[in-house]
């Protein structure tokens, strides 16, 4: 299937996909240094985010978050692309500071965990 | 949206590497909240000053848009996490220090004044009614909008440092005054004599209408000291980035049409004044969040006056109105009582819960909030009772 939504950060990726139907929070959601869920109640706790298509509704928490992402980014356990049914600030700079490729107005409902997912520009293909 | 040339340029790098990343994000955020186009600011508050709350994630990306991005308006900083000349004293760890000033020699870097303080309308960052502002710190945001008439959205750290960047935010939420109306009307019955009446009743109302905008009726005269408190308690069980007060404030003729209405009467003001109540004897008194006035300085030097603090007993303010505190002979009074002055900083962003304290005093509404998620138990009451339990023997 091929969905068009709207770039937040232009770039490519390819990989599987972890989806969480509710919001994440980053800042004190996701170890900024291994890039496990750590949020309690999240559905992927315990789960990492590195290498991943993330695909989520939009972020909530502190903004802080943003600089998570960037650091996740440092440590090589950044996801590879975010796909969010509308993204909000937190998630937004994140992407942008931390350079990772993400993609808004999808409907996030429609992809799998684990399915291969391909992101170029505003396409997200799976 | 529509981008001007010089615009264009700095989203193609070619003004520098800072800039194009502070020009992506306005872009972005322009994008997500519709915005037809940028404008220009005349001022910024950046939060995200404490290495507390930034960690080293924060550190780096500060570091990196340092290597060659400029302020270029006026920009003003939030509290650090302790006093940056005076650390030792406060009982700061060495490792949290080091890192908290390399924080700074970035911002400092940037060319953002190192002003450290969460009301920068009283220390010289003080914007004009019907400016376009884009500030940080939701205390700050709440004021700006709401007594001052000055505009701006509730910014992150990263996107309000964008905006001094390239001296631009994009056009859209309270900088267009369509969106400036109240969503909500607030019947205020309850009789508000003290300012933490007003931050009992932002803290009430904030809870009730999250992102709203309230319009009080029937608050007749505030003080500054009132507004400052009630900003800050608004904004933060709430995520209110402005209200209106009939009569008072300048934009409040806006709010003619009928409104949904909620009520605060002497009941709620007692019941939000007991939920912000833990069991426990304080063992940390502060006062000054938002930062203390030269109006509230002086007040504590006067309750304070031959008078001892018999435990760690804070008081927190920018460097500016301590200056002004120095000049009128408050400063003098209130450190010969063993309280502290604690510059630059304050018991919110401080890594308090470290420092080993369990029951902080205070006489803020926004510090109980979040003095409670860091997993401290909380007492709220009035400045002068604040000023009772430090000097209080035990």
């Amino acid at each position: 299937m091929k969905l068009k939504g709207r770039a937040i950060f232009e770039g490519k990726a390819e990989g599987k996909a972890l989806v969480s139907s509710s919001p994440l929070s980053f800042y004190g959601g996701v170890n900024p240094d291994t890039g496990e869920v750590m949020e309690r109640g999240s559905e992927l706790l315990g789960q990492s985010v590195k290498g991943r298509v993330l695909v989520f509704p939009y972020g909530k928490g502190s903004t802080v978050g943003s600089y998570v992402l960037y650091r996740l980014a440092k440590n090589g356990a950044a996801p590879c692309a975010i796909v969010n049914t509308k993204c909000e600030t937190i998630v937004a700079v994140g992407a942008i500071i931390a350079e990772i490729p993400c993609v808004d107005k999808v409907d996030v409902g429609k992809i799998r965990s684990d399915a291969r997912v391909r992101i170029d520009g505003a396409t997200v293909e799976f | 949206m529509h981008l001007t040339r010089e615009e264009e340029e700095m989203l193609a790098g070619e003004q520098g590497h800072a800039t194009q990343k502070a020009m992506q994000i306005l872009v972005a955020l322009g994008r997500i909240y519709d915005a037809e186009k940028l404008v220009r600011v005349s001022s910024v508050q950046v939060s995200g000053v404490s290495y507390k709350n930034l960690g080293d994630a924060g550190l780096e990306f500060l570091s990196e848009l340092a290597s060659d991005g400029k302020a270029r308006v006026k920009t003003t900083l939030n509290p650090a996490g302790m006093n940056l000349t005076d650390w030792e004293s406060q009982g700061i760890a060495s490792r949290f220090a080091e890192k908290q000033l390399k924080v700074i020699d970035a911002y400092e870097k940037l060319g953002v004044e190192i002003s450290c303080t969460c009301t920068p309308y009283l220390a010289g960052n003080e914007p004009g009614f019907g400016e376009h502002i884009a500030w940080g710190e939701s205390s700050a945001v709440a004021y700006a909008n709401s007594v001052i008439g000055a505009r701006t959205n509730r910014e992150g750290g990263p996107s309000a440092l964008a905006a001094s960047l390239t001296g631009r935010t994009p056009l859209y939420g309270l900088h267009i005054r369509g969106n400036r109306i109240p969503t909500v009307a607030v019947n205020v019955e309850a009789h508000l004599r003290l300012p933490e009446d007003f931050a009992a009743m932002g803290y009430f109302v904030g809870k009730a209408v999250k992102d709203g905008i309230p319009y009080f009726r029937g608050v007749g005269l505030a003080t500054l000291e009132d507004l400052k408190t009630l900003s800050a308690a608004l904004a933060s069980s709430g995520g209110v980035a402005m209200f209106h007060i009939e009569g008072l404030t300048p934009e409040s003729g806006l709010g003619a049409r009928s409104l949904e209405a909620l009520t605060f009467t002497e009941k709620e003001l007692a019941e939000t004044g007991s939920i912000l109540n833990d069991e426990g004897t304080p063992d940390f008194v502060s006062v000054g969040c938002p930062h203390c006035s030269l109006t509230e300085l002086a007040t504590l030097a006067k309750l304070l006056s031959g008078r001892q603090a018999k435990r760690e007993f804070w008081i927190c303010c920018s460097r500016e109105v301590k200056r002004q505190a120095d000049e009128a002979g408050y400063s003098r009074q209130i450190e010969e009582s063993g309280a502290k002055f604690a510059l630059d900083t304050c018991m919110v962003v401080a890594p308090v819960e470290e420092l080993g304290f369990k029951v902080v005093a205070t006489n803020s509404a926004k510090a109980c909030h979040y003095l409670r998620n860091a997993g401290l138990k909380v007492r709220f009451m009035p400045l002068e009772q604040c000023v009772e339990e430090a000097t209080r023997s035990a």
